[in-house]
Parts: C-alpha cells; sequence; structure tokens
C-alpha cells in the first residue's frame, strides 16, 4: 500500500552568513491512511519547519532544496503549480497550530470563517455553508450556545479558539491534519478537553495525524508511531509503545530520563548536559555527539541507520554492525 | 515552637473595577489565602491561569499592595514596612521568574547584572564585587567567562541561571520561584530543577515555588497548595495530595495532566468548562459548576466550604472524605 504522505530527504535551506544552513537536514518518514504519527523534538529540532514545509509554507528567505520529494496520496506537492496547491493546502490537509490568535481574523466571525473556508473549497451556497458551519461548531463542541456563529475570536478563550481552528481545518473534509503544539498554550484541564476532542475527531473521521510536540506526554496515548527529532534530522522512529519501553537512541533514552513524572517510584532526574547546538553549529557526525552518554570515537562521522525490525530505527553507530 | 520563616495569613489582591462606569465588579484574585513556608522547605503553588498564584506571589514580595491580610517573613509584618525597612528585607526575599529573557537588561551584561543587587545594597566593596560575581556564576554552573556577555548571547537555560545568580547575589533565605522552568525544553528543566535543588541543600533556601506541572512539583516540593480563584482548596504534603487528592479540583487536575507512558490510560476523568471569571465568582464552593462529585448538591451552590484537616491534608469541599480518592496510580 502507497503511504498517505511520504517524505524523503527533505531539506530546508535558509542563506547564513558564510554557507547555507539546513535547519532540516534530510528528514525522511511517511503515514498511512488512518495513521497518527507524532514528531517530537526540543526547540530549534526542525519539527515546526517540517510541518510548514510539507504545505510549502517555509517563511522567506528559507527555501525547500533540490533532491527533497514530499509525495502525498501519489502527487508529487513539489511540482505543484499555485492553483493545484490549493487544493491540497487547506483542502486534502488542514493545520492547527498553537496559537488560535494569530491564525484567526479578528474582525470576521468565527462563523464567517468556517463558512468561508467551506465556500473556498466546495460549490455550495451561503445558507448551506451556514448550515454545515454550525454542524462544524456543535462537533468541535461549540454548539451549547445560540448564537456561538456570530462571536469575535476575542469573546472566546483560548480553549475555544482551538475548537474553532479545528472546525475550520475540518471544513475542507482533510485527509491528513497537521497539528503543531495544538495544547501547548492551554491549561491543563483545558488541554485534556482539546485532546480529548482531538482523539475522538481522529476516530470519527478516520483522519490521518502528524502530532507535532515537544510534550512527550501528550504523545504518549495517542499516537502509532513516534519520531524524534534533534538537529535537524530524526533520530530515531518506533512504534509509540516501543520507544517508550525501550529507547534506542541515546538522545531518545536521554529525554525521557530527564523528565519529572507523576507516577511511579519519585528519582533524581538525569539531566541531559550542555544544549541544543544552532544549525550553524551543529557538530560534524551523529549532532548528538557532544552531549552523549555513550560517545564513541567514531560518533565523530556519519552514523548508519539501524534498523532491528519491528517497524523501527534510530541513526546512531550503537548497535551497527562493527560497533 | 518557633515561628516559620513566612507566615501569610487570610491574604488579598483585589484590583478595581475596569472601565469607565465601573461596571464590572473588582476582580478577587487573591481571595482569603493563609499558608507557611518554613526554612529550607519547599511550598508549591499549584493553579492553572486565573488561580491568583502570580498575584499572590507578588503581594507577598510588595511588588504589588495587598488589599487585606498579613504577611510575616523573618519576624516582620511585611506589609506594614516603610520603604526603608522593605528595601533591606528585599535582600532576604527574593524573585525568579518565567521568562528570564524579560527579567534580564539587554544591555547589560550577565556580570552587572549579577552584581547590581550587591551594588544596590552596599554588601561589598568595589573591588571585592567581580571575586563574588564570579563565584556566583560557577555555583550556577556557569563559568566567570561569561560574566563580560550579554543576556542575548545566552540560551535559556543560561539566562535561567543567570537569574537566579542574581537572586542569590543579595544573600537570601527565601525565593519565590515563578513558573523557574516552564519556558525551558525539558532537557534544560531537568539541569535547572537539579539546580535548584542543590541550591537550597547548600544554602539552605527556602522555595515558594509557583507551578502548573504536577510532575515538576512531585520533583521539588515539600508540600503542595492548590489554588483555584483565588482561594487554597487542598494542601498538604505532596507525596500525599498526589497519591490521595481528596478535592475534586485537585483529582481533575492529576487526572488531566499527560503522562509519558503509553501504558497509562490517557484522560480518564476531563473536567468539564473553563474557569469562570475571577470578577464574578460563583456562589457557594467557587468549583461547583465544573465539579463532577456524585455527593454535589444544593449546600455546594449556597455555602461556601471552609479549609478542614483531612488526614494529613487541608480540604475546602463539604463532599470530600477519607475515602473515594481517585489520584496518581
Amino acid at each position: 500500500m502507497t503511504p498517505l504522505l511520504e517524505v524523503r530527504d527533505l531539506r530546508v535551506t535558509f542563506p547564513g552568513t558564510g554557507n547555507e544552513v539546513s535547519p532540516v537536514d534530510g528528514v525522511t518518514f511517511s503515514i498511512d491512511a488512518g495513521e497518527t504519527l507524532a514528531l517530537v523534538g526540543e526547540s530549534g529540532s526542525g519539527k515546526t519547519l517540517t510541518s510548514l514545509a510539507l504545505v510549502r509554507l517555509v517563511p522567506l528567505p528559507g527555501r525547500i532544496a533540490a533532491g527533497s520529494s514530499i509525495r502525498f496520496g501519489g502527487t508529487d506537492l513539489l511540482a505543484l503549480g499555485p492553483g493545484a496547491l490549493r487544493q491540497v493546502r487547506g483542502r486534502r490537509i488542514g493545520m492547527v497550530f498553537q496559537d488560535p490568535m494569530t491564525s484567526l481574523n479578528p474582525v470576521l466571525t468565527v462563523g464567517d470563517q468556517i463558512s468561508e473556508t467551506i465556500r473556498a473549497h466546495f460549490p455550495v451556497s451561503r445558507a448551506e455553508a451556514r448550515g454545515r458551519s454550525e454542524a462544524l461548531l456543535l462537533e468541535v463542541g461549540l454548539g451549547d450556545t445560540a448564537g456561538r456563529y456570530d462571536t469575535y475570536p476575542h469573546q472566546l478563550s483560548g480553549g475555544m479558539r482551538q475548537r474553532v481552528m479545528l472546525a475550520i481545518a475540518l471544513a475542507a473534509e482533510p485527509e491528513l491534519l497537521v497539528a503543531d503544539e495544538p495544547t501547548s498554550a492551554l491549561d491543563v484541564t483545558i488541554q485534556a478537553q482539546i485532546l480529548a476532542l482531538l482523539d475522538q475527531l481522529k476516530s470519527s473521521r478516520r483522519m490521518s495525524v502528524l502530532l507535532i510536540s515537544h510534550n512527550l506526554g501528550v504523545v504518549a496515548g495517542r499516537s502509532d508511531r513516534v519520531a524524534v527529532m534533534y538537529a535537524g534530522r530524526i533520530v530515531e522512529e518506533a512504534p509509540t509503545d516501543r520507544l517508550f519501553a525501550a529507547p534506542a537512541h541515546p538522545y531518545t533514552q536521554g529525554l525521557l530520563a530527564s523528565l519529572p513524572r507523576l507516577r511511579g517510584p519519585r528519582r533524581p532526574l538525569k539531566a541531559i548536559p550542555g544544549m541544543v547546538p544552532r544549525p550553524e553549529a551543529w557538530p560534524p557526525g551523529c549532532r548528538f555527539h557532544p552531549r552523549c552518554a555513550q560517545v564513541m570515537p567514531q560518533c565523530t562521522s556519519e552514523p548508519p541507520i539501524v534498523a532491528p525490525g519491528e517497524g523501527r530505527w534510530s541513526r546512531c553507530w550503537l548497535g551497527a554492525e562493527g560497533a | 515552637m518557633p515561628e516559620p520563616l513566612l507566615e501569610v495569613t487570610n491574604l488579598a489582591k483585589h484590583y478595581p473595577a475596569r472601565g469607565v462606569f465601573r461596571r464590572q465588579p473588582a476582580v478577587r484574585a487573591v481571595d482569603g489565602v493563609s499558608f507557611h513556608v518554613e526554612r529550607g522547605e519547599t511550598l508549591a503553588l499549584v493553579g492553572e491561569s486565573g488561580s491568583g498564584k502570580s498575584s499572590l506571589a507578588r503581594t507577598i514580595l510588595r511588588l504589588e499592595e495587598a488589599t487585606g491580610g498579613v504577611v510575616r517573613f523573618e519576624g516582620q509584618d511585611v506589609l506594614g514596612l516603610d520603604p526603608r525597612p522593605l528595601r533591606a528585607l528585599r535582600r532576604r526575599m527574593q524573585i525568579v521568574f518565567q521568562d528570564p529573557s524579560g527579567a534580564l537588561n539587554p544591555r547589560m551584561t550577565v556580570g552587572d547584572a549579577v552584581a547590581e543587587g550587591i551594588e544596590i545594597h552596599r554588601l561589598l566593596p568595589t573591588a571585592e564585587i567581580p571575586a563574588r560575581v564570579s563565584g556566583l556564576l560557577q555555583e550556577v554552573g556557569l563559568t566567570p567567562e561569561m560574566a563580560a556577555v550579554y543576556p542575548h548571547e545566552l540560551s535559556g537555560g543560561q539566562r535561567q541561571r543567570v537569574g537566579i545568580a542574581r537572586a542569590l547575589a543579595v544573600g537570601p533565605s527565601f525565593l519565590v520561584l515563578d513558573e523557574p522552568v516552564s519556558a525551558l525544553d525539558v532537557s534544560v528543566q531537568a539541569q535547572v530543577l537539579n539546580l535548584l535543588l542543590d541550591l537550597q541543600r547548600t544554602r539552605g533556601l527556602a522555595y515558594l515555588f509557583i507551578a502548573h506541572d504536577l510532575a515538576v512539583v512531585r520533583q521539588v516540593a515539600h508540600r503542595v497548595a492548590v489554588l483555584y480563584l483565588g482561594q487554597i482548596v487542598e494542601s498538604g504534603p505532596t507525596e500525599e495530595v498526589l497519591t490521595h487528592p481528596r478535592h475534586p479540583y485537585t483529582q481533575a487536575l492529576i487526572a488531566s495532566a499527560p503522562e509519558p507512558d503509553p501504558t497509562v490510560p490517557v484522560a480518564r476523568l476531563v473536567l468539564p468548562g473553563e474557569p469562570p471569571d475571577p470578577s464574578r465568582p460563583p456562589s457557594g464552593c467557587r468549583f461547583n459548576p465544573r465539579c463532577g462529585h456524585p455527593a454535589r448538591d444544593a449546600r455546594c451552590l449556597e455555602e461556601s466550604p471552609p479549609l478542614r484537616p483531612l488526614g494529613p491534608s487541608t480540604v475546602a469541599c463539604h463532599h470530600a472524605s477519607m475515602e473515594a480518592a481517585e489520584g496518581v496510580r
């Protein structure tokens, strides 16, 4: 079966002071229909830029480098002209971001913004679009008050605005939802509500989801697979339960050991020393090696991809032949 | 029994009505809060936005003036102090903010930022200040050479270390830590939490640790107090509150916290609705519109529940009991 989304060797470059820098540097992953892939990483890992590249929204002066490939439902997205791209972006691929206030138009009612999206993608009358919008508001849990259609974004709380963003993303009936830190700006009880809603929509609409988060707790219970990004690359990918039970890459191991937990015995946190390097200062070979507890002499050269089966792989000299 | 380091009694902070015609009622951000902090101890204040946790911290330090109540610190009546003794007191109680970049002057070097408090309080002869600054930077895990750099050249974690060094420079016994690791990446968050634990041990510091992340709180706090709409709804020893939460709100907070473990079932208890407007708190128990307690009744709508002891904890709920605690499993 062809995956719904297939990303190969994605590289996003920006002109630097000397050489070009590539904050996304050779990212490869795929998502099947109905599947949820979590893309996890700290700030500067390149996870958000990866998601923007999927819909060709890389901010200038950045660009997607030659040799990158993004195929969606068999179509080469990088070869599409503006008109054809619009048939995919916002239509077959929906998006929600961390801060809904910057994505919503402050002078349009939330209902009109949903209707506008519907009418941009489907040939329906105003009345029909309004009807569909009201149904969407109900679906995202905003249907309890009459007149919700006519409220403005500033009249809503952060959690409600994120529900509106979901309604707008769903208005075009996408096959893939890209959710970039959808709950990071919300309080924990509101986060739980939005995540529950996301879970429910995912199964009722059988969408694929690319869930991008820095929070391993958010992805743990709601993804089929997890890809861990560090310094512009995926360093490990595995089925979610395998990744948490037996992380293979020392960075993933370090992240899990540094997390405070609510359950289980209380233990001292093992911090990862140092910090995430900037793209202009990425070390040679494995980019994690200066911070790695298991560093070896060969780590300064390009690490091999080790795939022990079970649908998992990692980019590390550990476990490589002859290491 | 000796007096606690910090004792807060019935503290209130109300913000006046907004708008030209003052049609909005006053916001009761902090509304009758009492607690204490012992020397060398960490008390965590947990709450979501609008719970009043940051107003509470600022009021204790007199960065804002209280509306009512008493704050005693090292035997002094903080709220009644005149400016001069208040300045002296500020040496003993310091604050570290969430966003270290907002708290540092971008045009001041790290060294000058750390030295500022020492100079203001005239704690050392000028010639001895650079050596002290070097020592402080090393104590927080930075190198003495960093004294010469500007905040924008530092990472978020390093800036937070500078914020801590700055607070330590004047020799406090008590630090308010206002979401000190919330803006940091996880790998760096652990570094800063470990640093705070080390400093508490070596310097005997007491912390008021303001946070929304219960897993972080579990790592650092001896006791925890949960705030909802300007009032404490539950407090007690950290492990007790986390394993046997008695208040329905505490139970919901624990159930909502995403756990990095796929074997833990998700969202067992999702709290409906959002916290109400603090200028119009619900009558009776402030939590009642969102409460899912099976025994919720007319009394909850009419009568504000007082804090009462329940085992090792203190709980403000009419129906809380020693049984039926859904906590960390």
